[in-house]
């Protein structure tokens, strides 16, 4: 090496300001990655507290309409933290199994929870009952009384929620998933994400759902 | 006088002398005078005024260097038909800087707490003396800002601005005028109502749409899967803390590249162009 003394294979100077270099990279790293990672943080942890909520007694609900009940997604948030769901008896004359329910030989849920979160982009939809539509005030997204797309933009039925019975005759309604056009369940997606044909592998399921 | 002095404000100069009197009255020393006469008290003290001001600022630019720097930046010449279209970044930035000290006596009185938030802000419109005035300067200047950033956009264009060697400068812009988008997206949140609360997720579903990243992205401004306390921490910490940051950077940024560069003529100056006569070809 030209310039290093006898035997060394770099210059001084050189080692010097790659050392200091080193050191600067090092100690920006030993901040700047620890407050990245904090504020990307909730891309990866799955924020889902205890999910079953009561949302009132089995006598409450009937198979014909929607009953609509309040409850929260986000505790700590206050009025803005709860929705709006709706929730009508499990009917085997009108609903169809799900696939994913016939697939892993599982009775199909005891309520169809239906969530108000618009697929299109998230307003809250509200059920029509002469018609049996639900239908979003935003963009004009309409579906029928399954849940399923029958006009407008949304890419894919309105997401619902689990459901069961306790043993004392209340029904609870637990965590959402979103389903595709074969009523499939799927891990919640965000509203705009396809679930079906070729477009579903454009949006995987990630960490915090 | 020192020549490192910055020049002064007319009204500070020393006048010149007037025709008839002998030249070497007043001149700006500090102990000078009319001729003739003792000197009034309002010119002694105006002219220590001058003094002081003349050292104060001297023993700042003594130790700083500012003059030759500002006289570069501040002086410098620009071309013949520079017009009021000229003055549509300056005016960006003046909404900027209302924008910033708006928004800073704003966040005195606003809290960021998902049940607080709506309340609060009602608080600053209702309540606080020139509330109503200060909250509606920053909600209205958000707009401005836009609609000159916009212009002072089209300026540049028109005029053929962002051309050799000024290209650098043009995508600067265009990161300022996204980072204005994003404060514009992330304070439309804050006063929490039905209107900024659904606009925002509608907003957030719009980046969630894109393909692959988009759900992350989403994932990333609400601080998780659902909308929350975190979120609206999250909106007014970007609003207030990191937005605002790159953007002072980036203006930065570009007023040097402009300072060093210099502005445009505009396009039809180039037009009146004499024809060059056959001997210059």
């Amino acid at each position: 090496m030209p310039g290093a003394f006898e035997g060394e294979t770099v210059t001084r100077r050189r080692f010097m300001s790659g050392g200091a270099l080193a050191a600067g990279g090092i100690a920006s790293a030993a901040f700047g990655l620890p407050a990245l990672g904090f504020a990307l943080g909730p891309l990866f942890t799955d924020g889902t507290e205890d999910p079953w909520q009561d949302v009132g007694a089995e006598a409450d609900f009937n198979p014909e309409t929607y009953v609509s009940k309040t409850m929260n997604i986000q505790a700590d948030a206050g009025e803005a933290g709860k929705t709006t769901v709706y929730v009508r008896k499990y009917d085997e004359s009108v609903d169809e199994p799900s696939p994913s329910d016939i697939e892993q030989g599982l009775e199909p849920l005891p309520s169809v929870a239906i969530s108000t979160r618009c697929a299109h982009l998230g307003c809250p939809v509200r059920y029509y009952q002469d018609p049996g539509r639900f239908v979003c005030p935003c963009h004009g997204g309409i579906y029928d009384s399954q849940g399923k797309v029958d006009g407008g933009p949304p890419v894919r039925p309105l997401d619902r929620h689990y459901s069961r019975v306790t043993s004392d005759g209340r029904v609870q309604v637990g965590e959402r998933f979103s389903v595709n056009s074969e009523l499939r369940r799927f891990s919640p997606r965000d509203p705009s994400n396809h679930l079906d044909g070729l477009w579903k592998y454009l949006y995987p399921a990630r960490p915090s759902t | 006088m020192s020549r490192l002095t910055p020049p002064l404000p007319k009204f500070l100069r020393p006048a010149p002398p007037r025709p008839g009197e002998d030249g070497t009255g007043r001149t700006g020393d500090g102990d000078g005078n009319d001729s003739g006469g003792a000197p009034s008290r309002a010119d002694q003290l105006r002219d220590g005024a001058v003094e002081g001001t003349a050292q104060v600022i001297g023993y700042i630019d003594e130790r700083t260097g500012t003059s030759p720097f500002l006289r570069g930046f501040l002086y410098r010449k620009t071309p013949k038909g520079t017009n009021w279209f000229y003055t549509l970044g300056s005016a960006t930035m003046f909404a900027f800087l209302s924008q910033a000290v708006t928004g800073v006596f704003l966040a005195m009185y606003y809290d960021p707490a998902a049940s607080r938030a709506y309340e609060s802000a009602a608080h600053i419109t209702n309540e606080v003396f020139l509330g109503e005035l200060v909250r509606g300067m920053h909600r209205w200047g958000s707009t401005v800002m836009i609609v000159l950033i916009f212009l002072h956009l089209g300026r540049t264009f028109v005029f053929g601005a962002y051309k050799y060697p000024r290209e650098l400068n043009w995508v600067i812009g265009v990161l300022l005028l996204v980072m204005t988008l994003a404060m514009g997206f992330t304070g439309y949140l804050l006063p929490f109502d039905q209107r900024s609360f659904w606009a925002t997720v509608v907003g957030v579903n719009i980046n969630a749409s894109s393909p692959i990243m988009g759900p992350f992205v989403a994932d990333f401004l609400r601080g998780g899967a659902e909308f929350g306390e975190a979120t609206l921490s999250r909106f007014y910490a970007l609003h207030m803390l990191l937005i605002p940051g790159i953007l002072a950077v980036l203006i930065g940024a570009h007023l040097y590249l402009v300072a060093k560069l210099g502005t445009t003529a505009p396009p039809w100056l180039k037009a009146e162009k004499k024809e060059l006569s056959e001997e210059e070809i």
